[in-house]
């Protein structure tokens, strides 16, 4: 914050919040996890779960993603305003995919 | 102070005008803090459209390998594990550095500024390095979709010469034929994120540049920042992309 006078609109705004820089030791714990998630993908599909296999891999790239967004992308640092549109935008992913598989699984309902 | 009505602007002027000139104070934000939070803001409405764009992508690619499951399964052992799995560590060492290269533009330190963006790059260009081998072999084996695709490996697989069985389970004409699809998808979800890599070290050159010219070590990171969450986003296409295509099933009984 550069001046604690100035700044007519936006001081009584806590929605700004303070700018953080965030560290390169965060960064370093942060490519070892995704180093580490990648090997585990790798690993977990020469283990045969039958249909936990594609489960397994999707859930570890969620949670790859995920550390990705929020720290590299900053997202957990960042306001609300930020942290919705984010949200918000998967939400809706979601619900697309949802609504056009309920679709596609209904016309070949018992043939999947 | 909270919720009152601050309406003074009078001793405020002078200070207003030496900000004016500011890139990461315009004259039309209130405050650097309500820039930069615009920018991320704009930036992350594109990233949502893109995640639409590659969600269409990824959709018809759950639908299709649930019509077509054996095929996909042929199609997908096809894909070298060894390679994707170093790509997809380039690839999140590339993120990596660009990660560290917002840290140094925060911290303002020009040289490691350069350094982290010229990292980038190169790791950038070895990941489509590794995709112009993959890609190669594919046109050299005919498992480009098209007149020229080549179905012999699906319906009579080679013999595993340690086991003596088949490498793969022989797939009927029909179902082969559609390791097409599997194909079709693999080039277009693949060629589009390559592509969305091109553009972003085009983009990483031209920053490159302005970091090296010293635009981005007083302050202004926004460039910068709003750049690394493009080439995250490219990143996080690549971490679905790589289990789903390369991981669909390696049968570790045969």
């Amino acid at each position: 914050m550069s001046s604690q006078h100035h700044d007519p609109a936006n001081v009584t705004n806590p929605e700004h919040a303070e700018h953080r820089i965030v560290q390169p030791g965060t960064y370093i714990a942060v490519y070892v996890t995704l180093l580490i998630f990648t090997g585990v993908t790798v690993a977990a599909a020469f283990i045969d779960l039958h249909i936990f296999n594609p489960i397994i891999a999707v859930a570890i790239a969620c949670i790859k993603a995920v550390i990705v967004i929020l720290f590299f992308m900053h997202v957990i640092f960042q306001t609300k305003l930020i942290k919705l549109t984010v949200a918000a935008g998967f939400f809706t992913f979601l619900i697309l995919i949802f609504m056009t598989l309920t679709d596609y699984m209904s016309r070949a309902w018992g043939l999947w | 102070m909270d919720n009152t009505i601050v309406a003074t602007h009078h001793d405020t002027h002078a200070e207003e005008h030496h900000h004016i000139s500011l890139p990461q104070h315009r004259h039309h934000f209130e405050t650097e803090e309500q820039q930069r939070e615009a920018g991320s803001f704009g930036m992350w409405l594109f990233l949502l459209t893109e995640i639409m764009f590659f969600g269409g992508l990824f959709f018809a690619y759950l639908l299709y390998r649930n019509w077509y499951n054996p095929a996909f399964v042929a199609g997908s052992n096809q894909l070298s594990i060894p390679l994707g799995t170093v790509n997809t560590a380039v690839l999140i060492t590339s993120g990596f550095f660009m990660a560290l290269g917002v840290w140094a533009a925060e911290v303002r330190k020009k040289g490691l500024l350069v350094l982290f963006l010229l990292l980038t790059i190169l790791t950038g260009l070895v990941f489509l390095g590794v995709k112009y081998v993959e890609y190669s072999e594919k046109f050299e084996k005919h498992h480009v979709p098209g007149a020229s695709f080549d179905i012999s490996e699906f319906v009579n697989p080679p013999v595993n010469p340690k086991t003596g069985k088949l490498t793969e389970e022989p797939l009927s004409p029909d179902m082969a034929q559609k390791t097409q699809i599997f194909f079709s998808l693999y080039f277009a979800m693949t060629g589009m994120h390559a592509l969305h890599m091109i553009i972003g070290i085009v983009l990483l050159c031209w920053l490159t540049w302005r970091a090296q010219r010293g635009d981005f070590s007083s302050g202004y990171v926004a460039p910068i920042e709003n750049f690394g969450l493009y080439w995250h986003f490219v990143d996080i296409v690549w971490i679905f992309l790589f289990p789903l295509l390369y991981l669909i099933n390696r049968h570790p009984g045969a």
